[in-house]
This record gives structure tokens, C-alpha cells and sequence, in this order.
């Protein structure tokens, strides 16, 4: 932007040096020309002027020495001469030659510069005045917060120079808390009265922290015409402690608008001070009640500093949370209709206000999902308590330690990890952790114990649960799984496979039930509490060493990236977490597989599950189909729908109590266009199709 | 409707800093190249505010500011002098003749964009 300025300046500069050069050319015929004398003392000041202004420091200075002579030819205190002509014309030679120099980029010869200044001052011995050079103003200084008390009463004829008394009141309101007492000083008869007078002056209290300076710069333009009257009343930059606030007797004796000897006077009896000396006429009402709005002024400044200090946090009821939660829903909802109608509609200006309506609600949505964050850490406390007592029950020595207890997680999803969290401890200290004499047999210290940890990975967090204990008996995880019909008594099992067998319903090696596991709690509703929470959970282990369980679960249950699918006129979404990719499936590729679902994806077989059969939906399906091909626990099982739509924002609405059991389906969501979609739920449907091969 | 400042000065570098300035604040900007310019424009023109340099041909800042008071529709409105550090005394008759204010040159953008602020609210 500067660049376009210099260039206007360079160019307008040429053009008054070439009128300068006339002018002095004709200055010389007529050395009294008031005219001629008027027109090259302007000329240097606008180049002097602009000059500064667009950075050229040098030519300003220079030509300030030359304006200065000028200006005592101009008042008749310097005689135009011939030496005079001569040397304003090098000079302009030279401001001609320093412009020159700056369009090059180059600098100036400096040593005629010096000549010309030495030759002009003495024709006109000025002192030794400095050229003047821009200086900026200074930063103004960083204050603590103070109250000043300011009187700004301004003379009757303010507003005839275009003052508005009102705007600067204003600027005053703007640095900080401000009161502000409008104070008449008594109107004049209506005859000798001025319509167009200012007969009101203000007392203001102003707590800022912009300083003294910034308060005298408002008044900058009326400082003369005004009185102004500005003091510092109370620091506050240090203790708050101190509630009270000068008495209102202190107060008018401090502003001059009552004697010491008047208060006293008045104090002597026994009412309240500023209405006594009303009632008897010492001062104006008006007067008190402006230094009674100073009172309270403080007292205000001084309550909110302590609040202020007081509310770096603040307690919410957690159904104000949801509330809000809840509405952010809705409004992710309609945001994602207007995206669509504006797509739709194919309105440019719709389409601008859908994006920055999309942005806006993100914003919103994380902000108030993070609200409802909490540190995992509370739960883990209570885990200590339970901990503690158990191993005291079982006789085992037990100790529990904790990491990343400052983790946070979404309030719901810690609620509902809790019992899942309660059982898996409960299995470590019962069946992980063996009885203090086994330990010692085992070359382990007596104490057992069990870790328990939280860390943020991506956009979930990992909880493990990991003790120090005997480990899992995979022979034994093995026989009781053969002797349930788990699995068959030759099957060949990796040692995954073989852990992930404790989660299969039904399963627990404990041999005998204690009182602590025995709940007909299993292993298999933790599986299934966590995957509720659209978790997984995995199991790690070395006999002898102890085993680790891994809880992974997403850090809010409200809203999930999902992928919208069609399956004739009903629609489907699959938490996007899982999805891989999206491929074709032609009538001949299902053909060729022979009725089994299987698609062949780059050279690899992958499993599918038709959904449109899955959940009996009539209709003919489309000439070519979408695999959407998932990976859950290293594993990609694809699901054949009619149409991918794309990725949506899901706000995740549970069913009714009525659908609870309904098995692949774990929530719905209401779309743009006002229509419900399922939300599928792709661990349970994999294990209902598995159950049933079996 | 955005207010109007008229800006009165016979340097167009300056006059093209304070107009484009103005603008980008929101402003529209009458530009007149002299005292005499920006007093036939006054009358004719309403502006909310005057912007004029001291040192002009023709009619000069003092007299401009004189001549725009006497008009019925400049009564009250702010008027602000462009002066240099060295004209002190002309702040003084700028004053006497009805300025409200005055501006340093050399002046920044953000300069001059705080004396308008504080003085057209």
C-alpha cells in the first residue's frame, strides 16, 4: 500500500520542484513579490510534509532548512538576494537529485547537501534548530489497574469547534469501568443563555489500566479550553483485601467541594453525613450524589476484581451440559440440511453462508464437547479404595498404581466405563494376582500390582489395566472353552484367538466362584458394555509375568464421523473409524463368486455381509453395488449397500427402550432432509453372521 | 450510511494517503485541492467532517476553517488541521478561527484514523 503513496509523492514532488524552479526564476525579476515568495515557501512545505510522510526522511530534513529561510522572507524578516535565488535553486538541484537517488534505490551525495544547509544558514542564522524528523509517539506505558477520579468541565462554547463533549466521554467509557455524573454549574437566565452552550460538566470515575497519559490524551484537543482535572484514587494493582471505601465526608473534602472545617462541623451530629449537609445547605445535592457514585464506583471495581479472581472456574450442573450438548446436536443437524439445501439450491451466496455456518457450528461443537471433558482421574481414585479393600478380603497384598489420571474423557463415556473398569480390577486381584507365599515361591515380590493407566491416542484413549500376576493359563483357557462347545476340541487357535476366548459369553476359568468375581458377571459383558461405547478391548498376557488389557474407547459418545450409505429408500451410517475403502460390486463379480460373499479385492479375498438381504429390505438392488469394506481388529469384512452418499457429521441419538436388543444397530441419527438413519454396528453384526456360519 | 469526510489539500500524495485511508475505515471522501475548492464543495456538499492543510493557494486552512464555520452546515461539525511541528502558532489561529483539532505531519494511517475516531464518535 505504502509503495502506491511513494510513487504519488515522487511524481508530485517533480512537478513542484519544476514550479519551483519558475518561481524562483521569476522571484528573481520581482524579489518583493509577496505571491511569488507565498508559492515557494509552499512548495517546500508539502515536500518537506509529504516527504516525511512516505518515509522520505532525508529530503524533509533538507528541505526544512530551505522552508525555514523561506518562512523569514515570508515575514518580511529576511531580504530576497541573489545569493539567496542561487542557493535555493542548488537546493532544489538537490532535492531533485535525492529524489532521483530514492526511485533508484540509491543514496545521495551527502557533502553538497552539507554545503547548501551551511550556505542557507548563514544568510539566516537560525540556531542551531534540529530538522524536524518524524518521531513516534511513544508506546504508552503499561499501568496496573488504577481508579482515577476526573473533572471535565468544559467552556460554555465547546461545541463551536465542532467538540462533541459526548464522544469523548465515550472514548473514557471505552478504556475501562466508567461512571460517569453529569454536574451543572447553574444555567444563566434564559435571555443571556447560549442555546448552543455546553452548562453541564461530568465528574467521572474511571478504573483502567491504561495509565494517566491515555486519560490526558482524550482531553488533548480541549485541554486548553477546559479544566481538566485528573487524580489517581486507588491503586488496585496490588491487595484487594481492604473492603471499605473512603468515607463520602473524605470524598468532597479531597474533590475541593467542601472545607475539613464545614465536614466537621457537620459531623458533630448524629445523621447521616451527606444528608445533613444538604439539609443544611452546605453543598449541592447534585455534588454528593457524584461523589456517592464515586463510593460505589470503587466498591464495584473492587467486588468484580475478587469475583474475577474467584471465577477462573465454574461449577455447572451437568444437565446444563447436556442441555447444551444436546442443542449443539440439533444445530449440527440443520447445519447439515442447510449445507444440503444450499447444494442443492446451487445459490453462491447460500453456499458461502452454509460454509461459514459448517465452520461456526465445528467450532461450537468442539467447544462444547470439550466442556464436558473431565480427567479420568476421580475414577481412578475410587479404583484405589476398591483395591485396597479386596486384597484385604482375599488375603493378598496388593498395591495399585496410576498414570495419566489427568487424561480426559467425555463426563458420559467415564460414567459408563466405570463398571467395566470395577470388573476387569476385580479379575486382576482375583484371578490375575496370586496369594503373597505363591508370590514368593515364584521369586516375586510379595506385593502384587496392579497399573493402571490413561493416554490420549488420536481421537481415543487408551486405558490399561495391567497387573503383575500369574497370567492367563492358555491350556486352561483352552479346556474349559472345549468342554463349553466353544470351540471345537481340535481347533487350531493363535494365542489372540486363545485369550479372546475369556470374552466369548459364558466363559470364566476361575474354578471355584468367590465372592468377589462371582457375580455371573462375565468377561463378556465388559466386552459388550465397551463396545456400546463404541470401544474395543484387548487382552495381552505371559504366564508367569502377568497380563495387560487394553481398553480403547472414542473420547465422546455425542458425535461421530460416520459414513452415509443407501440401501433402497432407507439409509444406514457406519462410524468412519472403521472404514477402509468403498468398491464396486457388479452382478457378474457376485456371480462368479458362486453365492459365497466373498470379493475379490486386489488379488485379496474379502468377506462381505449383503445388508440389503441382512435385513430383509425388498426391492431389486441397483445394477452395481458399493462394498464398504471395514477393518475391526485386523480383520476386513465389507458390507454391500445400494449407494455411498459420503461422509456426515452423526449426532448420535439412542433408541428407544423398545429397540434396545436389536442386534447390529447400536443408535440412529436424523438427516439433513429431516429422515432417520440407523447407525450400524459393525462388531455385533460380524459376530452375528460368524455365530451363524458356525 | 457512511459518513463523509471532506479533505482539503493542494498535495495530491497527500491527499491520496488520506482518502485511501479513510476509505479502507469505511469512510467517503470528498477531495478538494485548495481552501477555495473545499469552501464552493462545502456548500453544496454535507460532510461530517473536514480534513484541511494550513498551507494552501488560493484560500488557505485558517481561512477555509473560518469560511466553513460560517456555514450553517459546518456549525458543528468537526474540522481537523494537517499542521507541521513547526507551525505552533498556526495550531493557535486554526484554533481561534474554529479547528477542533489538529494532526501532526508527518502522520501514519493509524494516526489518522484515531483523531477521526475520536472526533466523529
Amino acid at each position: 500500500m505504502m509503495d502506491i503513496h511513494r510513487q504519488a509523492f515522487l511524481e508530485e514532488a517533480a512537478e513542484l520542484l519544476t514550479e519551483l524552479e519558475t518561481s524562483l526564476l521569476e522571484l528573481e525579476e520581482r524579489p518583493e513579490d509577496p505571491d511569488i515568495i507565498g508559492r515557494v515557501f509552499r512548495a517546500m512545505h508539502t515536500i518537506k510534509g509529504s516527504g516525511a510522510m512516505f518515509g522520505f526522511d532525508d529530503i524533509a530534513a533538507f528541505t526544512h532548512e530551505v522552508e525555514t529561510v523561506f518562512d523569514m522572507v515570508r515575514n518580511g524578516r529576511l531580504k530576497v538576494t541573489k545569493k539567496l535565488v542561487n542557493l535555493t535553486l542548488a537546493a532544489r538541484d538537490q532535492i531533485k537529485a535525492m529524489l532521483d537517488a530514492a526511485e533508484r534505490g540509491d543514496l545521495p551525495e551527502e557533502s553538497v547537501s552539507c554545503q547548501i544547509i551551511a550556505g542557507l544558514r548563514e544568510l539566516a542564522p537560525h540556531g542551531d534548530e534540529q530538522p524536524q524528523v518524524h518521531e513516534p509517539k511513544a508506546q504508552p506505558e503499561r499501568a496496573t489497574l488504577a481508579t482515577y477520579r476526573i473533572r471535565f468541565a468544559p467552556v460554555a462554547e465547546i461545541m463551536a469547534c465542532g467538540t462533541n463533549p459526548l464522544h469523548l466521554l465515550n472514548e473514557l467509557r471505552e478504556m475501562g469501568t466508567c461512571s460517569i455524573t453529569a454536574q451543572s454549574k447553574g444555567f444563566p437566565p434564559l435571555e443571556g443563555m447560549n442555546p448552543e452552550g455546553c452548562y453541564v460538566y461530568w465528574d467521572i470515575v474511571l478504573t483502567t489500566d491504561q495509565g494517566v497519559n491515555a486519560i490526558r490524551d482524550v482531553f488533548i484537543f480541549v485541554e486548553d479550553d477546559c479544566e481538566i482535572r485528573i487524580e489517581e484514587i486507588a491503586d488496585h494493582g496490588a491487595s484487594v483485601a481492604d473492603d471499605g471505601y473512603k468515607k463520602l465526608g473524605e470524598i468532597l473534602v479531597e474533590r475541593g467541594d467542601i472545607t475539613a472545617e464545614a465536614m466537621a462541623e457537620v459531623l458533630g451530629q448524629q445523621k447521616r453525613f451527606g444528608e445533613l449537609a444538604v439539609s443544611q445547605g452546605i453543598i449541592p445535592e447534585a455534588k454528593v450524589q457524584s461523589a456517592l457514585v464515586e463510593q460505589r464506583h470503587i466498591k464495584e471495581v473492587r467486588q468484580e476484581k475478587q469475583s474475577q479472581e474467584a471465577a477462573t472456574s465454574i461449577r455447572v450442573p451437568a444437565e446444563r451440559l447436556d442441555v447444551l450438548v444436546n442443542l449443539v446436536g440439533e444445530l449440527v443437524t440443520v447445519q447439515a440440511r442447510l449445507s444440503q439445501t444450499a447444494i442443492e439450491r446451487d445459490d453462491v451466496e447460500l453456499s458461502a453462508i452454509a460454509e461459514e455456518v459448517e465452520r461456526l457450528t465445528s467450532e461450537l461443537r468442539d467447544s462444547a464437547l470439550n466442556i464436558r471433558m473431565l480427567p479420568i482421574g476421580s475414577t481412578f481414585s475410587k479404583f484405589k479404595r476398591l483395591v485396597r479393600d479386596l486384597s484385604s478380603e482375599l488375603g493378598k497384598e496388593i498395591e495399585m498404581t496410576t498414570d495419566g489420571a489427568e487424561t480426559e474423557l467425555d463426563k458420559t463415556v467415564i460414567e459408563k466405563l466405570n463398571d467395566p473398569l470395577v470388573h476387569l480390577i476385580r479379575n486382576s486381584i482375583d484371578h490375575g494376582i496370586e496369594l503373597p507365599e505363591a508370590r514368593v515361591a515364584a521369586g516375586k515380590p510379595r506385593h502384587g500390582t496392579v497399573h493402571l493407566a490413561a493416554v490420549h491416542s488420536g481421537d481415543s484413549v487408551l486405558i490399561t489395566i495391567k497387573d503383575d500376576g500369574a497370567g492367563l493359563d492358555k491350556e486352561a483357557i483352552r479346556a474349559k472353552a472345549v468342554e463349553k462347545g466353544i470351540i471345537p476340541a481340535a481347533a487350531e487357535l493363535s494365542e489372540k484367538e486363545l485369550f479372546n476366548l475369556i470374552f466369548a459369553p459364558g466363559f470364566s476359568t476361575a474354578k471355584k466362584l468367590s465372592s468377589v468375581s462371582g457375580r455371573g458377571v462375565g468377561m463378556d459383558v465388559v466386552k459388550r458394555a465397551i463396545e456400546a461405547l463404541r470401544g474395543s478391548i484387548d487382552v495381552s498376557s505371559s504366564r508367569g509375568e502377568g497380563t495387560r488389557i487394553t481398553v480403547r474407547i472414542p473420547l465422546t459418545l455425542a458425535i461421530i464421523e460416520s459414513l452415509l450409505v443407501k440401501i433402497g429408500g432407507d439409509s444406514f451410517m457406519l462410524p468412519l473409524a472403521l472404514v477402509n475403502e468403498c468398491v464396486e460390486l457388479t452382478r457378474e463379480d457376485v456371480a462368479r463368486a458362486h453365492g459365497r460373499n466373498l470379493a475379490n479385492v486386489r488379488d485379496h479375498l474379502v468377506p462381505y455381509i449383503p445388508l440389503r438381504e441382512r435385513f430383509g429390505i425388498s426391492g431389486e438392488p441397483p445394477e452395481i453395488e458399493q462394498i464398504v469394506i471395514t477393518e475391526v481388529e485386523g480383520a476386513r469384512v465389507g458390507f454391500v449397500v445400494d449407494h455411498v452418499i459420503g461422509e456426515h457429521q452423526t449426532v448420535i441419538k439412542s433408541l428407544g427402550r423398545a429397540y434396545k436388543n436389536i442386534e447390529g444397530i447400536s443408535g440412529a441419527t436424523i438427516l439433513g432432509d429431516g429422515s432417520v438413519a440407523l447407525i450400524l454396528d459393525i462388531q455385533h453384526l460380524i459376530q452375528s453372521v460368524e455365530r451363524e456360519a458356525h | 450510511m457512511a459518513k463523509v469526510i471532506m479533505t482539503a489539500d493542494d498535495s495530491a500524495s497527500v491527499r491520496q494517503m488520506v482518502t485511501f485511508t479513510l476509505k479502507q475505515g469505511g469512510y467517503e471522501v470528498v477531495e478538494a485541492v485548495d481552501g477555495k475548492d473545499a469552501l464552493q464543495k462545502l456548500s453544496s456538499t454535507k460532510v461530517d467532517m473536514l480534513i484541511t492543510d494550513l498551507n494552501m493557494p488560493n484560500l488557505d486552512g485558517i481561512g477555509l476553517i473560518k469560511g466553513a464555520r460560517a456555514l450553517p452546515s459546518c456549525k458543528f461539525i468537526p474540522i481537523v488541521m494537517l499542521t507541521t511541528e513547526s507551525q505552533d502558532s498556526r495550531k493557535q489561529e486554526g484554533k481561534a478561527a474554529g479547528a477542533t483539532g489538529w494532526i501532526v505531519k508527518p502522520f501514519k494511517p493509524e494516526q489518522l484514523m484515531a483523531v477521526v475516531k475520536k472526533v466523529l464518535g
